[in-house]
């Protein structure tokens, strides 16, 4: 044996690599496990919001044959709208339900089973048909009404029915009537369009997403609007023509800057100036949309100056050199190749501004809105904040609900996402 | 009626570029032979774009008039001063229109002005934030002291509705705030570090090429996920989640905990450190690992002695930037760490922070004027020197990191 392998093969040498083998394998382990952990973590935060919002996709309804009782609706047989905005549709829902259930009769258990079925969602049904043609009074219509949320959360399995029924929010009573409903088909589920088409509610069962909707589209259009010309405009300045000067230097800083202060600052900023300051409406979109502009403008500023960049310069030299003007080389060449830059870093900043909450707080776009916005300037929520407001609401339903959201929201900037990688993917060109 | 008057505008001015290109085409026109005469200086849709700027500009001009003095300029009046400065432009455009006439110039110096404009964008949102922040936080301190506010214990801003209590000194005692928000920013960091850093160290290191393009995304996509998503993860899953791990234990943890929302902040935050420290870590010269591993270093070692030690003004420039991150994130705490002032050191309790006060003090009913809602500015102010401030430290190290190696 000589010294050479004597000084790496003995027991100590031996030893020492094994030790330092070890630490090489449990180091690599640690960075495997890192990654492991944020894959668990964006596993586990997908697969519980879908698992508590995939059921808000579905809910259960109830067929009742409804009889629009001249006597209750309209006594004087006039069918003006005068008599029947005062009507009592209620009470027509109510002996609806009787009806059906002949066999009680005591006070406390028919408002029990009252209860089966979504007050004000039922009532507004037949009033809105009514409305619509008062002919329909005096007739007997087969209707399909949604069931109240206690109701609908027990038929998917959310309420125990095994617990003490003080500890329930359905009665013994009321689970034995729906139970029978459900058998005879008579309280069915079916696919939620109210989620999609229906606006916020005090009652889960009516609440929907489509106001929400609208008044983010319109605030994003407001601030794709204002900060992509913007953006573009500032960034070709600071790449093209800019002079080297102090001047330059400060707004470079100033955008670095603008790109890392918190996104409420720019909510107090709204409150402040264009609330306050030049009198703009609360809770409106426009304000909305213009804080949003303001907050993406770096973000578009950003892109927009790196996909000039990555432009190759012997296409300005070209077109120099062919007797273009500096500014028409880089309207007529530069800024079209970089089109697809351009265009990727605007989606992603208008995703950014889709999932943005706080500024919206500041400036009173958390109202409780019951109508689809018609207007820039008129009150509207926003699908995140409207996320952040059903979240407070400790009933199961709503937290259904609030997935369920969360999951549309999910989807569209991940689609929003994957557009602009397409784009890029498609459009871009190396040099 | 803002609709109508930029609809009015964008008319006239393409009106007025059509007007203009005509005109030139026929006035630059060689007579005989058509084309355009050699002493034709730009091309004719110079000289519509000129007019059209011209017009679209005087438009605009009186428009804002209108909009800034409503009562003096309205109706008929507004009507006439529109029709006469359109009607100036045409005829300006009608009169400098010909062969002599530099259009393209004048338009080039017109676009070059816009495109300033627009950079000036930017500067004014700066400045709007630090004129609005500092004019309210100026009158919130008239009514309460720049000390009390600094070091008061107590922080209890409804008192300050009562007429008789309003601006006395302790109730707007902003070191709850304060030490909630660095407790959050702690748990914060203390999840996003290591796990930021270790994934980084891993997708640069070891990671194969396509493990690193099926990995990095997915953790990219924990940046993207809005943080009232996270907000609601961590009160709906994992504060219950806590606070069932606690009682397993015998300890009773309310669901809104400083430790609920910290940890989900730091799961948004990984993906920043991640991704900066592995650029960081990448800029660090091939030469430095050769040499290591020349010397018969393993990868280990060579990242603990070798890279890490060069990249970690880099990291730590990352680190900083992920408290900033900390800091400034609102949706989470709102929704998972309380709204209650706790001056607390533990992080089982629930606690506030900086932005939670901020939005629990400017929603719902608002009196401009009271000490209530403009401790709000002056807790933005706070927020905004203090990211500000990591941000400018963060830059200027990871900046004069790169001049080491480059």
């Amino acid at each position: 044996m000589s010294a050479f392998e004597s000084i790496h093969q003995s027991d100590r040498a031996v030893k020492r690599m094994t030790r330092r083998r070890g630490q090489e394998l449990r180091f690599r382990l640690f960075g495997l496990g890192a990654v492991i952990a944020a894959m668990v973590v964006l596993a586990w935060l997908t697969i519980s919001l879908v698992g508590t919002g995939y059921t808000a996709f579905y809910q259960h309804h109830m067929t009742l044959e409804v009889f629009l009782d001249e006597a209750v609706l309209d006594p004087t047989g006039e069918r003006n709208a005068e008599n029947l905005r005062k009507a009592n549709f209620r009470k027509i829902i109510q002996e609806a339900i009787y009806a059906r259930f002949p066999e009680v009769s005591e006070r406390r258990q028919k408002s029990a089973l009252f209860k089966i079925v979504s007050a004000s969602g039922a009532t507004n049904q037949v009033r809105q048909m009514a409305y619509a043609n008062p002919a329909l009074v005096g007739r007997t219509l087969t209707l399909s009404v949604p069931t109240s949320d206690d109701v609908d959360q027990l038929l998917k399995g959310y309420i125990d029915r095994d617990a003490p029924e003080k500890r329930r929010k359905i009665s013994n009573q009321q689970i034995v009537w729906v139970d029978a409903l459900k058998a005879t088909g008579e309280i069915k589920s079916q696919f939620n369009w109210t989620f999609f088409t229906g606006v916020d509610s005090r009652d889960p069962e009516l609440a929907g997403i489509a106001g929400a909707v609208v008044g983010s589209l319109m605030a994003l259009a407001v601030a794709f609007v204002v900060s992509v010309p913007a953006g573009v405009g500032a960034a070709v300045y600071l790449e093209e023509f800019a002079p080297q000067n102090r001047f330059t230097d400060f707004i470079e800083i100033n955008i670095n800057n603008l790109a890392a202060v918190p996104s409420i600052v720019f909510g107090l900023l709204g409150l402040a100036v264009f609330l306050n300051f030049f009198g703009m409406p609360r809770s409106a979109p426009l304000v909305g949309g213009l804080v949003l502009a303001l907050m993406t403008l770096p973000t578009v500023i950003i892109a927009t100056r790196a996909a000039l960049r990555s432009v190759s310069p012997s296409i300005i030299d070209g077109a120099l050199s062919l007797g273009a003007s500096h500014t028409q080389a880089v309207f007529h060449h530069k800024v079209p190749l970089a089109a697809p830059g351009i265009l990727t870093g605007s989606i992603i900043g208008m995703a950014q501004a889709l999932g943005e909450t706080a500024p919206l707080l500041m400036i009173g776009m958390v109202a409780f809105v019951t109508e689809i916005p018609s207007g820039l300037t008129e009150p509207a929520s926003a699908l995140p904040v409207q996320i952040f407001l059903w979240s407070d609401s400790a009933e199961r339903a709503w937290a259904e609900r609030t997935s369920a959201a969360i999951i549309v929201l999910l989807m569209v900037l991940v689609t929003m996402n994957a557009l602009a990688i397409f784009l890029r993917t498609r459009l871009e060109r190396r040099w | 009626m803002i609709l109508e008057i930029f609809l009015l505008i964008a008319v006239s001015s393409l009106g007025a570029f059509f007007f203009g290109k005509h005109l030139a085409q026929s006035r630059l026109a060689l007579a005989p032979v058509g084309g355009l005469s050699d002493r034709a200086h730009s091309l004719p849709g110079y000289h519509g774009y000129f007019a059209a700027w011209l017009v679209g500009l005087a438009g605009f001009a009186v428009a804002a008039l209108g909009l800034a003095y409503p009562k003096l300029f309205n109706g008929g009046l507004l009507l006439a001063l529109f029709v006469a400065a359109v009607g100036g432009g045409f005829a300006f455009s009608y009169r400098q229109i010909g062969a002599g006439f530099r259009a393209r110039i004048q338009v080039e110096r017109f676009v070059k002005g816009a495109l300033l404009l627009c950079s000036g964008v930017a500067v004014l949102t700066t400045f709007g934030i630090v004129f609005s922040l500092v004019f309210e936080s100026l009158r919130f301190f008239e009514q309460v002291p720049l000390l009390d506010f600094l070091t008061g214990l107590q922080w209890s801003p409804q008192t300050a509705l009562r007429e008789d209590q309003a601006g006395q000194s302790g109730a707007f005692g902003a070191v709850p705030i304060f030490t909630g928000t660095f407790m959050i920013t702690a748990v914060a960091m203390f999840v996003a570090a290591p796990i930021g850093l270790l994934i980084a160290i891993y997708l640069s290191e070891y990671a194969t090429k396509r493990t690193r393009a099926i990995v990095k995304p997915f953790v990219e996509i924990l940046a993207g996920v809005p943080t009232v998503v996270y907000g609601f993860f961590a009160l709906l899953t994992v504060g219950p989640a806590i606070r069932g791990f606690a009682e397993g234990f015998g300890f009773s943890v309310p669901t809104q905990s400083a430790i609920a929302a910290g940890s989900v902040m730091g799961v948004m935050i990984i993906p920043f450190i991640s991704s900066l420290s592995d650029d960081v870590i990448n800029a660090v010269p091939q030469t430095l690992r050769d040499g290591s591993y020349a010397l018969g270093a393993t990868k280990s070692e060579t990242m603990t002695n070798v890279i890490f030690p060069a990249a970690l003004p880099g990291i730590i420039g990352a680190l900083l930037l992920g408290v900033s991150r900390a800091i400034g994130e609102t949706m989470i705490v709102v929704m998972a760490a309380g709204r209650a002032a706790n001056l607390t050191g533990n992080p089982f309790e629930a606690v506030t922070t900086v932005t939670v006060q901020i939005v629990s003090l400017l929603t719902g009913d608002q009196e401009f004027d009271s000490a209530k809602t403009l401790a709000a500015f002056a807790l933005g102010l706070v927020l905004f020197v203090l990211t500000l401030v990591l941000n400018v430290i963060a830059l200027l190290i990871v900046r004069k990191y790169r001049e080491r190696y480059e």
